[in-house]
């Protein structure tokens, strides 16, 4: 179900340092390239799928597209044509639209982060490691974060 | 193409790979490098936002004990895993993942993640090991939390690692790795006192159900290539189980999970006759004991009874989503906020993690609620988190290992200072993503300890560095030199295309190795014929061909593909028996043999000589 960009939306992410698709393609797949919106009559480059049979289908790239112009295409020697699935992902909840080759269409909305992006301190109850404990069992923050008293300790063989 | 540049970093802890074991070696690390203030570097192939396995998501944490309230003992899931393993696992690194993993889980809920909970306040399960998540953004959330603790300019992304770098001056001991930029013509050597290898299991090696367009929407991340076990091979560090391997039955093609479906909605596997799969082969079971005979049913038998029973003409098979639904809409007595809920519930399951099994519901007109979707397994992988058991052999904990499996440092393989963690480490299954990211944290506590201790600096061989730069930017050379004998670009005699050495690799070991297309069967003389074509492809691997530096990127990956496969033949060679049926048969030895057999099977190769030695190693149990 590879991904492909609509040339009339995509608009090389100018401005940013970086295209968003490109920065976050887990498989290395979607490439800017800055003569392809000549083809397309745009003074900008546009971004593409350069390896679609390698696509995962993460819907990263569609996720993270700020002009909303990548979309996921059922891959064509298995899936039927005609359905869509597209998301819309906010800072706290993201919502799926289904789209049936019949035409039904399915809505759903689920949360994703209850904390405000950015608000990771990672080790704010025990800033300070103790050199004492690097021997001991424990890992960061334990047993607290076990919420029991204390680690199981096994029987040795 | 010009020589690339070289960029050396040095650091103390080095970390390859950004997925959830990396990002808790990273976490960990950080956290006890900061007294003595020792450098973590990660080093990630992608962006760690979205790399890794849980890139896409996940709907549920498949490991959680939740021993606050007393759901589960440690000792609980040793059971568990080892009669999964049909009998096989290391006990202390399973005990030692399951008594932690609580600590990653509550961490995840602390950082942002959205765990359903049920009225008591308790997490809501989909079974007795794992609970259900808002977890579309599980990764990011993850990565967040490892960023932070060991700071933005410590994450390199977008760097692929290839190769260990061993001490010039103590081979035993290991001094950092080679990996090259797939966005600037870089070479990176990093030098540090001990490294974590965190990356992936191997996925590709093996042919998938779709070959064209849907060659990636496999199961298992495509961009997981089994890096981790490449490296630690070429290395010489000691691997275990790599004869092992998973193959797990998933809606078909899109392979969307069915945990939720079997644990929570109590779905079932018919046949095509309307026949209930488990309970029509129940006796086949009783081969296999005693682990067909206790519950739950070990993962490959529960697929051997769908292979035989697709031999005797039960296909296709199908999950029963729609009598599932229906007995819950009833169940509501058809309330239709609450029929709402468990269809958003049904629907999340895969828009969380497999979205295009979503897509095909929707391609293929099928509403879950009315009709049952087609399941079938999958091709194998290669990997150590889930429901196999492949990879390093590693120390365990002091407190819980006997003493053969102790060598200093929990989690350390046999080269001195390289740690593995996730599907890296071997014989330490159904981590899942929260005990990957939990044996990433033991890995990366101990391996500050091993630096405190050791302290060395590393001493790195010039001319070693220099044969790998070379080697590296071998395929842009063959393809120089060898393009003008075509007028087509990719039908050239002097050299390949990576996209077509990984359809040779894939072919090779779909028909000799026990593949999906030859119904997971091999034998000694197939394998021989198999490993045979695999020493003629490798020869043709020296003229991989790359134009640019995903090319390159992509060169990289079938090599380690291809050592995966490798070691993946040798081992299957070694164990003449049939452990697993389900995952593979020797139909020359079709027969568990526990007098023989109940024991590791650990590989070693030699650079020096390009030998690989496999021995027997004992298997010790010491959870009652």
């Amino acid at each position: 179900m590879p991904t492909y960009v609509d040339p009339n939306k995509c608009d090389g992410c100018r401005g940013l340092a970086r295209t968003a698709c490109m920065y976050i393609c887990p498989n290395d797949l979607m490439i800017y390239d800055a003569n392809l919106g000549k083809a397309f009559n745009k003074e900008h480059g546009l971004a593409f799928n350069q390896e679609p049979d390698l696509c995962w289908e993460c819907f990263s790239c569609v996720k993270a597209c700020p002009q909303g112009a990548i979309s996921m295409r059922g891959y064509a020697d298995v899936v039927p044509l005609g359905a869509t699935l597209t998301p819309m992902r906010g800072t706290d909840s993201i919502m799926w639209t289904a789209k049936y080759r019949d035409g039904r269409v399915k809505r759903f909305k689920f949360p994703i982060r209850t904390t405000a992006w950015g608000s990771i301190d990672p080790f704010k109850d025990f800033p300070e490691a103790s050199l004492d404990a690097l021997k001991s069992q424990l890992l960061y923050g334990e047993p607290k974060w076990l919420m029991v008293e204390q680690l199981p300790a096994g029987a040795k063989n | 193409m010009a020589q690339p540049e070289v960029e050396i970093v040095e650091t103390d802890v080095l970390i390859l790979g950004g997925g959830m074991a990396g990002c808790g070696a990273a976490f960990e690390a950080a956290y006890w490098a900061k007294a003595k203030g020792l450098r973590v570097v990660m080093v990630e192939k992608g962006a760690i936002e979205r790399s890794g396995a849980v890139a896409m998501g996940l709907s549920a944490i498949n490991l959680y004990l939740g021993m606050r309230w007393n759901q589960n003992k440690p000792e609980d899931f040793v059971h568990y895993v080892r009669n999964d393993l049909m009998g096989l696992s290391r006990e202390d690194l399973v005990y030692d993942i399951g008594r932690h993993v609580d600590s990653s889980v509550h961490l995840f809920e602390e950082w942002g993640l959205p765990i359903f909970k049920n009225p008591d306040g308790t997490y809501k399960r989909e079974g007795r090991w794992q609970i259900m998540i808002h977890g579309e953004s599980y990764k990011p959330i993850v990565a967040e939390a490892a960023k932070t603790a060991v700071g933005e300019g410590n994450v390199l992304e977008r760097i692929f690692a290839v190769r260990l770098l061993l001490d010039a001056k103590d081979p035993s001991k290991i001094a950092g790795a080679v990996g090259f930029s797939v966005r600037d013509h870089k070479i990176y050597v990093f030098k540090a006192k001990a490294v974590i290898v965190s990356a992936g299991g191997a996925t590709g090696v093996f042919r998938p159900h779709s070959h064209w367009e849907g060659l990636g929407r496999i199961w298992y991340a495509p961009w997981n290539t089994g890096s981790a076990y490449s490296m630690m091979i070429q290395a010489g560090a000691k691997m275990t189980q790599m004869e092992h391997r998973l193959v797990v039955a998933r809606f078909k093609d899109g392979y969307g999970p069915v945990g939720m479906w079997f644990l929570l909605f109590k779905a079932v596997l018919k046949n095509a006759k309307g026949e209930l799969v488990e309970k029509k082969w129940a006796d086949l079971l009783k081969e296999w004991t005693p682990y067909g005979t206790t519950v739950p049913i070990p993962t490959p038998l529960r697929n051997h009874q769908m292979l035989v029973d697709f031999r005797a003409g039960g296909a296709p098979f199908y999950l029963t989503t729609d009598e599932a639904l229906q007995r819950m809409f009833q169940e509501v007595q058809n309330d239709p906020k609450k029929v709402r809920e468990i269809e958003a519930d049904a629907w999340e399951d895969f828009l969380d993690m497999t979205m295009s099994q979503a897509l095909i519901w929707a391609a293929d007109n099928i509403d879950p609620a009315k009709a049952p979707t087609e399941v079938v397994l999958t091709e194998p992988y290669l990997m150590g988190s889930h429901a196999s058991a492949t990879g390093a052999w590693v120390s365990g904990p002091e407190d819980v290992a006997p003493p053969e499996y102790f060598w200093g440092y929990n989690r350390m393989t046999t080269v001195k200072g390289l740690f593995a963690a996730g599907d890296g480490v071997g014989g330490s299954s159904h981590k899942f993503s929260s005990g990957s990211f939990t044996e990433g944290r033991l890995a990366g506590k101990a391996a500050v300890a091993y630096i405190l201790d050791d302290g060395a600096t590393p001493n790195i061989d010039n001319d070693r560095v220099e044969g790998i730069r070379a080697e590296l930017c071998k395929p842009f050379e063959n393809y120089e030199t060898g393009k003008s004998a075509s007028t087509k670009d990719d039908i050239n005699p002097n050299y390949l295309y990576p996209k077509m050495a990984l359809h040779r690799l894939q072919k090779i070991m779909d028909e000799y190795v026990a593949g999906q297309g030859s119904q997971y069967i091999t034998t000694e003389a197939m394998l021989l014929k198999g490993l045979d074509r695999l020493t003629v492809f490798k020869e043709d691997l020296q003229k991989l061909a790359a134009r640019d530096l995903h090319d390159l990127l992509r060169c990289w990956e079938v090599w380690d593909r291809t050592w995966c496969a490798e070691a993946h033949i040798r081992h299957l060679l070694f164990r003449t028996e049939t452990r697993w049926p389900g995952y593979y048969y020797r139909a020359d030895y079709p027969k568990l043999d526990d007098e023989n057999w109940k024991c590791f099977v650990n590989s070693r190769y030699d650079a020096s000589t390009g030998e690989w030695q496999l021995e027997k190693v004992p298997f010790l149990s010491n959870v009652p």
